[in-house]
């Protein structure tokens, strides 16, 4: 089918008939959503299931042909195009429904459809006892749909349209067991949160045109855009370059949707979602699109240092201070969420400081070794009846050799142990922290120690030691089904060999991964080799050495604290008088002052008007009425022995004439209409003659 | 070639209908009745409104704004008859006569 | 009169059908027959549209006018009163002196634009279809006034809802 698409070489990019990558989840997502339901009456819910997985894995195929022929053109070229059709075109906005695939897109693409796939295979287990499963797996492939657009979109806004669907599908996947009123709650919590970020990077989006459109040069084209922006050099808005102000919207709207501070707050919640969903939107994809915009837009943020300095700091804040919650946390999912948080602030730590490459390369090999994590997590929740808390689990390595395998590969490629993927991404970003800043340099070593930490915390308490289930879920502890251990082990294998696409230069590696990249991020390509002019190999051997010991150090601890236990948790949660372990415990109290903030401090503001409104403006009312009540005893007084008559006489004067005027207020709308129509044309009669 | 039709004839229906919308409008004692009118009164205007727009250089500007009242006399009469509905379930009636609630 | 060309025959049978269905409406007994006479006069008007080139607006007065409000206004009399109840009352209160009111409007505007020196010679631009134009015109200079109306129109849909919602029991 692909093969015989039209490929007739373009001025710019190779047509390439990309459309059924984005068509065929959709059109699952169409007939599950659509008729699932008598599907799956008719013919059982494998049917939806397969029906799912097939339209996921087709499009892994079709993007893996994409890639193939992505390879076979020369590194200059490499650009597959798909206009679908024409949708605005209006003054100087042009846009069309287009499509486009360049190697950043490749490797997302790669990652959505495969993982994605790999999560679908693995819900048919997850999900076996659920009644809705035409409603999972189509809100998956809409997922997928969705997605895909974000990537593929080859202006603005079919990314947009991209970006505001993933988060629907977020919002109906966190949701799916809707019964719970807690889920419902993340669900709409994760949705707003959203929102807030979608809207700054709409205004970014309306702003970039428009004073492109000043220059002449409005365009939303990726491709275009690369060229016109270097007009924006110079522009200034309210006394900042435009350009910063741009990039600053923009990643607002990153930090919305990659869950960074400040708004990261509701990816924890939404761990309230099926496991499956948490694995693949809330850990491998979804949450990655925000570094994949600044990636995809990297001219236009090189453009702008302190908007890149932001988002470093932001970054390296994030990596910190998530990793710090997430070492308290009893909840497995929790613990995985704010490790998550913790690992793309270290992908935006990259970006900041321009090492695109290496912020990709760390989102492709979290992708691999945290959607493992999730789903090794999701098995041991399935094997014990949804029970997450892991002081209720222990020991389950007997029952679940798979599982545990799987889980521990993927923690020591978190933990960045050498050899793994997570030690080549990782080190990748804290060398060029270093040569950035080393203040930030340490900042992320502290989290990498702390992420070695929580992470073997989790192995040790969830698989090591004596059993802790109870009850009857004990006598039914058992390895999963095929179904879904077969994706861990693929996801595993992929977190043990995935950094080896990358491995850099002072390890004898190529660096493949970062090289097939360049056509995409030129400038920071340049930038890297200006910088290796001083590049020094033994400052790198010796960070990446500090980072090992780190994450020895922290693994070591945990093995004391939870295996050992020759050290007590208790000391050290009792460091500093309990202080820094319960603000960890609970989060830094951050969802507290958000609702205390900004929600109470509305309501304040209403009863403080009201208070106003009650005391100030009625005390002014009553004021004015008592003293004119009191010059009106007065001036009674006086009436009554002074001129009664006079006064009565006014009296019955004004209230004849107030009966008589109160006649005119007949109620009758046709009474009104009289007057009105009548006043209209004395006006006119006489201005007419 | 002068047309034996100018602008002043289309002014005069307009006109007319504007008169027959004003009357039924203060005559009618049916809510119904009454919106019916101001809806007569509102396509006079509206045919003074392209009559000038053919009659002089001003190009389209007219039937622009004829569109946009007729825009607003259908926002009127939805909003309109849904408040009679709404009269009609707190009074049992919809005749104008009746609601004098405002009666002095 | 010689010369009654087409033109004038066919003006003045739209006008007449226009001002005849207007009449209807003013003084039908039967709320129902002013409903359908209200119709009547919406179709003549459209025909005046045609006439004077404004294909454009014709055609959304057929859709909105004729399609839209007086259908709606055929709801809300049998939603209010039953098609089938004998008492449909259309009475009409003060018929003298509205009518004096109304004669003194007709000759004010009457005598106004019969007064009036028009701004220009009155002719007639070239008869060309003038939808392009008009989408144009919604589209560019009126863009600001399209967008606020699709506003307004939401606030309607919201509006109209609320009011015609049953109260329920669940609000307090």
């Amino acid at each position: 089918m692909l093969e015989t698409a039209a490929t007739h070489e373009a001025a710019a990019g190779v047509s390439y008939a990309l459309r059924w990558i984005v068509a065929l989840p959709l059109a699952g997502a169409a007939i599950n959503l659509i008729a699932g339901k008598r599907l799956q009456d008719a013919a059982g819910r494998t049917a939806v299931a397969v029906l799912g997985s097939a339209m996921s894995i087709a499009s892994f195929v079709c993007v893996v042909a994409a890639f193939l022929r992505l390879r076979s053109l020369p590194v200059d070229e490499r650009l597959l195009l798909d206009t679908v059709s024409s949708w605005i075109h209006i003054g100087d906005l042009d846009v069309s429904i287009a499509l486009a695939f360049d190697p950043l897109s490749a490797v997302m693409c790669l990652i959505i459809t495969g993982i994605g796939s790999l999560i679908h295979i693995y819900s048919y287990g997850y999900m076996d006892e659920d009644p809705a499963n035409w409603r999972f797996f189509g809100m998956l492939n809409l997922f997928l749909f969705c997605m895909l657009t974000l990537i593929l979109g080859d202006n603005m806004l079919v990314m947009f349209v991209g970006w505001e669907g993933v988060g629907l599908c977020s919002w109906g996947l966190i949701g799916f067991w809707h019964s719970d009123h807690t889920n419902t709650a993340a669900a709409n919590k994760a949705f707003l949160v959203n929102r807030i970020g979608d809207f700054a990077f709409l205004c970014g989006m309306f702003l970039l045109f428009w004073s492109l459109a000043d220059s002449g040069k409005a365009t939303l084209v990726f491709r275009e855009l690369a060229h016109a922006v270097p007009a924006l050099e110079g522009m200034t808005l309210w006394g900042m370059g435009v350009a910063t102000l741009v990039t600053l919207l923009l990643f607002v709207g990153a930090t919305g949707k990659s869950a960074q501070i400040p708004l990261y707050v509701w990816l924890p919640d939404a761990m309230a979602g099926p496991t499956p969903v948490s694995a693949l939107i809330h850990a491998a994809t979804m949450v990655t699109a925000g570094v994949y915009m600044i990636v995809r837009l990297n001219f236009l943020f090189s453009m702008a240092p302190f908007t890149m300095q932001v988002i470093t700091a932001v970054g390296a804040a994030t990596a910190f201070f998530a990793a710090t919650i997430g070492l308290s946390q009893h909840d497995i999912k929790k613990v995985l969420a704010y490790s998550t948080v913790s690992q793309l602030g270290y992908m935006f730590m990259a970006v900041g400081v321009g090492a695109y490459a290496a912020g990709i390369f760390h989102l492709l090999t979290h992708a691999f070794f945290k959607a493992c994590l999730f789903l090794g997590a999701g098995s041991v929740i399935h094997a014990l009846h949804h029970e997450q808390d892991m002081r209720r689990m222990g020991g389950l390595r007997s029952y679940m050799p798979v599982t545990f395998g799987t889980f521990l590969i993927s923690a020591l490629a978190i933990a960045g142990v050498p050899g793994f993927a997570g030690f080549f991404s990782k080190d990748e970003i804290l060398w060029r922290a270093f040569l950035a800043n080393p203040v930030i340099w340490a900042v992320g070593l502290a989290a990498a120690g702390m992420t070695a930490f929580y992470m073997f915390r989790a192995v040790f308490l969830t698989f090591a030691g004596e059993c802790r289930v109870e009850g009857h879920a004990r006598e039914h502890l058992h390895e999963s089904s095929w179904t879904m251990t077969l994706p861990l082990v693929v996801l595993a294998a992929g977190a043990a060999g995935a950094g080896y696409l990358g491995v850099p230069a002072a390890l004898g590696g190529a660096n493949h991964f970062e090289q097939w990249l360049a056509p995409v991020v030129e400038l920071e390509h340049a930038a890297l080799s200006h910088a290796a002019g001083g590049h020094d190999t033994t400052l790198e051997y010796v960070l990446m050495a500090l980072s090992v010991a780190t994450a020895g150090l922290g693994i070591l601890l945990a093995y004391l604290i939870y295996i050992r236990k020759s050290l007590s948790a208790a000391t050290f949660a009792a460091i500093g008088g309990g202080v820094p372990y319960r603000l960890s415990f609970n989060k830094y109290f951050v969802d507290e002052f958000y609702y205390g903030f900004f929600l109470n401090g509305v309501l304040s503001l209403s009863r403080a008007l009201a208070w106003i409104d009650l005391h100030v403006v009625d005390g002014i009312v009553n004021g004015a009425a008592r003293v004119v009540r009191i010059s009106s005893d007065f001036g009674g007084a006086i009436d009554h022995y002074v001129v009664d008559g006079l006064v009565n006489g006014t009296a019955t004067v004004v209230d004849r004439c107030g009966a008589a005027a109160r006649k005119l207020q007949t109620g009758g709308i046709n009474a009104y209409l009289y007057v009105l129509v009548l006043a209209v044309i004395l006006v006119l009669f006489s201005r007419a003659w | 070639m002068e047309s034996a039709i100018g602008l002043n004839h289309f002014l005069a229906v307009g006109l007319i209908l504007f008169c027959l919308g004003l009357f039924c409008v203060l005559t009618r004692r049916n809510a119904i009745g009454v919106l019916m009118g101001v809806e007569l009164i509102l396509n006079g205007a509206n045919v003074n409104y392209v009559a000038f727009s053919k009659y002089s250089a001003a190009a389209v500007d007219g039937q622009v704004f004829s569109v946009f009242v007729i825009m607003l006399a259908a926002a009127e009469a939805a909003i309109g008859l849904a408040l009679v509905l709404a009269i009609y379930r707190s009074f049992r009636a919809i005749d104008v006569s009746v609601m004098r609630t405002l009666r002095g | 009169m010689e010369g009654l060309s087409a033109e004038v025959v066919v003006f003045f049978f739209l006008a007449g059908v226009a001002v005849v269905g207007a009449c209807g409406v003013a003084f039908a007994t039967h709320i129902v027959y002013s409903a359908l006479s209200l119709m009547l006069s919406f179709l003549g008007v459209a025909g005046l549209y045609v006439m004077l080139d404004a294909d454009f607006v014709a055609g959304v007065q057929l859709l909105v006018y004729v399609g839209g409000v007086v259908v709606l206004t055929l709801f809300a009399v049998m939603l209010t009163q039953g098609i089938r109840d004998v008492k449909v009352s259309n009475r009409s209160a003060g018929r003298g002196f509205g009518l004096l009111t109304v004669v003194a409007v007709f000759a004010l505007l009457w005598r106004s634009f019969q007064a009036a020196q028009w701004h220009r010679p009155v002719e007639y631009l070239a008869a060309e279809s003038s939808t392009a134009a008009v989408g144009n015109a919604l589209l560019g200079r009126y863009v600001l006034p399209f967008e606020v109306a699709s506003l307004v129109l939401l606030a309607v849909l919201v509006g109209a809802v609320v009011l015609t919602r049953k109260e329920t029991a669940e609000s307090e």
